[in-house]
């Protein structure tokens, strides 16, 4: 029995592509067509088949020649957070409508086959890029300038954001892999919300050169697939030093992280952190998360109650420094170098205005001007000062924690994804969402999601899994012997 | 300290801020050049547009050039220092914020000492901090559009705060000049004001004595000394009647336009910006270890200050000799080596800041070129002429100039002599001739001596003067002088 191409996971294709089972432009070919019957979703954005073509013919003459890198030919989407040569980058924004990178970011370029005179990495076909919210503001990708995603388990459900077009196209089986970006959450939460598993790693592993900037110091890539082992494939070769184009890029050699994979969790000891599992989380995220803990035990792994004492405060905290950054990073979309430009104004400042007013949407004028007024003379030592006084709390916190336990665990988020347009216009309840999610992001942590089973009408829940610094080889373990143990990273929404 | 002279019953209160752009190849977070004069957009990278996805990555050099500036002033040079993001709008500032360093520069504290005519003064630095300049808008040529220039973008400023220690615009524009003086001999910043390497504000307050300081207005950009000392004086004028009138001065940014020599109001306070200064995110702190310290101070050059020490405690010049010739590291290189190679040192001195910069100045050379028209062992061999008795002093500057245009090098060492006969500058050392015409004067000038005898000196400096004219000026003076006062007495 043969598997359609696009049930294939990215260690599976690249075993048939290094075998010359199938050609890369064969592969690039199913997917591109796939994804051509599956556009009512929403996750691509710019598609150019000669492009991805001739990437994949490269590809070909690298397996041809018999010294391709790890994974030639298998192809993935990137999170439209990322700029890219070969295809347009508009971050899900108006404002960058229509942009063209002269460069490609260094995470393309890792796993890229490298275009002509360009140096490439992994090798990887680009099938395109991914929707997502603008600037990656957003848990349910409903703030993309380009529409919706949906998400693939049920059409009438978001599929978490901010790299849900990512989620979704795995999910959907439009990609066997995408890339996404974590700033507080976005990449846990959509794979969590699509059953798919996803890694943000240690801040600084992955060089942030060439994602278009959200929260500097919070802003982190990693990759979105099936499969544990298949995170740890693109998590090798995404990382390492960039320290001529990064300056927070961490000084820390890149690993293969799939060496670790089967590790034995005998005595391994996991935290479950008090405050992860309260009142506000439902039931059937809760019993799929006991399950998932169920599992793990059976593997030999132990369970201890720690606490993370100031998870509360991670969403103010959050909320103010992600938008102080945010309104800085953004100040250069101002309509005169590139990008959108208002097209009638009467001077300058009326031509910031209304660019600007036009350029963005309202939630990221919102964090905007949040931003603004955190950082304004008066408010700075209120909000801003003492939001990071207290984000070096809260990674004390996880200090703490990690002299008590291993890994630490719990659920990604409180629920299973949420009717589109269910928040409406409370954004507050999006920022709700995340309150899992952020305490690790502040604290520059590795975490991840992990399939975890089911809850109510059958929508997918995952597995929070955070680790250490520069614990990822860890997570991934846990993650992979889970996924030996179970199947819930098998099953495929209805109808794809 | 000097005691502040007053105006008009007013005490003047001045403080700096300089902006010294960094000899960097190339921009203090990218790699673009940081040369001058290219076409415009030319020399601005991704980085320097602020495209999407690009990062700031400091460049090192600009770093040592802050630590140097450190060790020239006696400052303390911050272990850990940070960048902060100064945000705001503006065409010519591509990532809609400058990055700075705010609450902890790398460069703090230090002084700056020099001389206003025979008093020395010293200045205190608050702080000296690294930053990038923004681009420039053009206007002209673009058929009424504005463009945008981002070559210069990026370029690496180290902005050097003073206390407000100046109390004149003279003590202003020494300072400037001495702080110039510095940068470009440590070779931190090529000096340039006319493409703005070095342009300076001035903060100008006015009070009378013992009252608390005055509001001050802040003098834009001034780049050339000249207009530093016109503007001051106009600021301070203007602040004294503003006060004398009844008026308060309102703190605000002016610029000195030179065709009218007036200062006029750019800003008031009013609608001064709020930057939100926040730390920024790209990049971490700047962290200089000690042993990067020590291993800039062991490059550093021997600073103007204690070459001038040197000169007066080693070669017993005058300080305002010392201070003349430690212009520029080539100046005091080339007055060393003369002093040292004629053992003549205060000769030496006088010569470099007499006829050698006479003439460099008024065929308006370059130290490097002119040291090429007269090598610093030529000049020694000159003045041992004169020490030898061999030329007089005026006979001497007919040589330096002969040589300046041709260049003893040309001639045989040995043929100094020849050169002196064929020019017929050799002094009269024949004792029996001078004597001759000694007695000629006495005899053709009864009058003269008569008055000498009665007393009165002139007389005797008429016969010196007669006994030189009769020898056509190869007569040794001091020699004149011997034999008349033995003939007179």
């Amino acid at each position: 029995m043969t598997q359609p191409l696009h049930d294939l996971t990215v260690a599976e294709l690249a075993t048939r592509l290094k075998a010359r089972d199938v050609s890369a432009e064969e592969v690039a070919r199913h997917f591109l067509a796939r994804s051509q019957t599956a556009a009512d979703l929403g996750a691509y954005l710019a598609m150019d088949e000669e492009a991805t073509l001739a990437q994949a013919r490269a590809a070909d003459a690298l397996l041809a020649a018999g010294n391709a890198p790890a994974l030639a030919g298998v192809p993935i989407a990137h999170k439209d957070i990322f700029v890219t040569r070969d295809f347009a980058t508009t971050a899900g924004s108006k404002m960058l409508a229509d942009y063209r990178s002269p460069f490609d970011a260094t995470v393309v370029r890792r796993l890229g086959v490298g275009a002509p005179g360009q140096t490439g990495g992994a090798g990887m076909v680009t099938l395109g890029k991914l929707n997502c919210d603008e600037f990656a503001m957003g848990s349910a990708n409903e703030n993309s300038a380009y529409g919706v995603v949906k998400n693939p388990w049920d059409t009438a459900r978001v599929p978490g954001g901010s790299s849900g077009g990512s989620a979704a196209a795995v999910a959907a089986r439009l990609t066997p892999a995408a890339t996404g970006t974590d700033t507080g959450g976005s990449i846990r939460q959509p794979a969590s919300f699509c059953g798919i598993t996803g890694i943000k790693p240690t801040y600084g592993r992955a060089s942030r050169y060439g994602m278009v900037a959200f929260a500097s110091s919070l802003d982190q890539a990693g990759p979105m697939a099936r499969t544990a082992e298949d995170c740890a494939l693109l998590l090798s070769a995404m990382c390492g030093p960039d320290l001529d184009r990064d300056s927070t890029s961490l000084d820390v050699p890149a690993e293969d992280f799939t060496r670790g994979l089967s590790g034995d969790l005998t005595g391994l000891r996991i935290g479950l952190p008090t405050e992860f599992f309260g009142d506000g989380l439902d039931a059937d995220v809760r019993a799929a998360i006991d399950a998932a803990l169920a599992e793990l035990r059976q593997l030999g792994a132990t369970v201890v109650d720690i606490s993370l004492p100031r998870t509360r405060l991670a969403i103010p905290v959050y909320y103010v420094l992600a938008a102080a950054e945010a309104s800085s990073n953004l100040s250069r979309f101002d309509g005169v170098k590139f990008g959108f430009r208002a097209p009638d104004y009467t001077d300058l400042e009326d031509m910031y205005k209304k660019t600007r007013s036009q350029g963005f949407g309202d939630e990221v004028q919102r964090r905007i001007m949040t931003g603004t007024y955190v950082l304004s003379h008066g408010y700075y030592d209120a909000y801003y000062l003492q939001a990071q006084k207290v984000r070096r709390l809260i990674a004390q916190d996880f200090q703490q924690a990690f002299t008590q336990c291993d890994v630490i665990a719990g659920p990604v988020a409180p629920s299973v994804a949420w009717g589109l347009g269910a928040h409406g216009d409370d954004p507050l309840a999006d920022y709700l969402a995340d309150i899992y999610t952020l305490p690790a992001s502040l604290a520059g942590l590795p975490g991840m999601s992990v399939p975890a089973g089911f809850g109510a009408a059958g929508m997918p829940v995952g597995l929070q899994l955070i680790g250490n610094y520069l614990q990822e080889g860890r997570l991934l373990n846990v993650a992979h012997r889970l996924q030996q143990a179970t199947d819930w990273h098998q099953r495929k929404p209805n109808g794809i | 300290m000097t005691s502040p002279k007053l105006i008009q019953g007013y005490e003047v209160v001045i403080g700096f801020e300089t902006h010294t752009q960094l000899q960097t190849n190339s921009k203090i977070f990218s790699r673009a050049s940081t040369a001058f004069g290219a076409e415009p957009n030319t020399q601005a990278c991704a980085v320097d547009l602020a495209l999407p996805g690009t990062l700031p990555v400091m460049n090192r050099e600009a770093v040592q050039c802050a630590i140097k500036l450190g060790l020239a002033l006696g400052s303390h040079i911050a272990p850990r220092s940070v960048f902060a993001r100064k945000n705001y709008f503006y065409p010519d500032l591509p990532k809609g914020y400058q990055i700075s360093q705010f609450e902890i520069p790398v460069v703090q504290g230090g002084e700056v000492s020099f001389f206003v005519g025979d008093q020395k003064k010293t200045v205190r630095l608050v702080r000296a901090h690294l930053e990038e300049d923004a681009g420039k808008s053009v206007h002209e040529g673009l058929h009424g559009h504005s463009g945008i220039d981002l070559n210069r973008a990026g370029t690496p400023l180290l902005e050097i705060v003073t206390e407000p220690d100046m109390g004149s615009s003279d003590e202003a524009v020494a300072y400037a000049k001495e702080l110039h003086k510095i940068v470009t001999w440590i070779g931190i910043c090529d000096g340039n004001m006319q493409e703005g390497s070095f342009r300076c504000d001035a903060n100008v307050s006015v009070r009378k004595p013992g009252q608390p300081l005055g509001t001050r207005r802040e003098i834009k950009n001034l780049n050339s000394f000249r207009f530093m000392q016109q503007a001051i004086d106009f600021e301070i004028r203007w602040q004294i009647e503003q006060i004398e009138d009844g008026h308060a001065i309102q703190q605000a940014t002016v610029l000195f336009d030179p065709d009218t020599g007036e200062t006029r109001a750019m800003r008031t306070k009013e609608d001064s910006a709020d930057y939100r200064y926040f730390p920024d995110p790209d990049l971490p702190p700047l962290c200089i270890s000690e042993q990067w310290v020590e291993q800039t101070r062991a490059l550093m050059p021997e600073l103007p200050r204690k070459m001038a020490e040197r000169f007066v405690a080693d070669y017993g010049l005058p300080e305002y000799d010392a201070t003349t010739l430690t212009h520029s590291p080539a100046m005091g290189a080339y007055f060393e080596a003369a002093a040292k190679a004629s053992g003549q040192p205060k000769l030496a001195s006088n010569w470099v800041m007499g006829e050698f910069s006479r003439r460099m100045n008024a065929e308006e050379l370059s130290i490097d070129q002119a040291v090429k028209k007269i090598r610093s062992s030529d000049l020694a061999v000159i003045i041992k002429q004169i020490v030898d008795g061999q030329i007089s002093s005026s006979g001497a500057k007919t040589l330096f100039a002969h040589v300046w245009e041709r260049g003893l090098q040309f001639i045989a060492p040995e043929g100094i002599g020849s050169v002196i006969d064929d020019l017929g500058l050799r002094q009269m050392n024949d004792t029996g001739a001078l004597e001759k015409i000694v007695d000629e004067v006495i005899a053709a000038n009864p009058d003269n001596v008569a008055q000498f005898k009665a007393g009165k000196d002139k007389a005797f400096n008429a016969l010196v003067g007669q006994v030189m004219k009769a020898s056509k000026g190869k007569a040794n003076p001091a020699q004149v002088n011997e034999l008349l006062k033995a003939r007179l007495a």
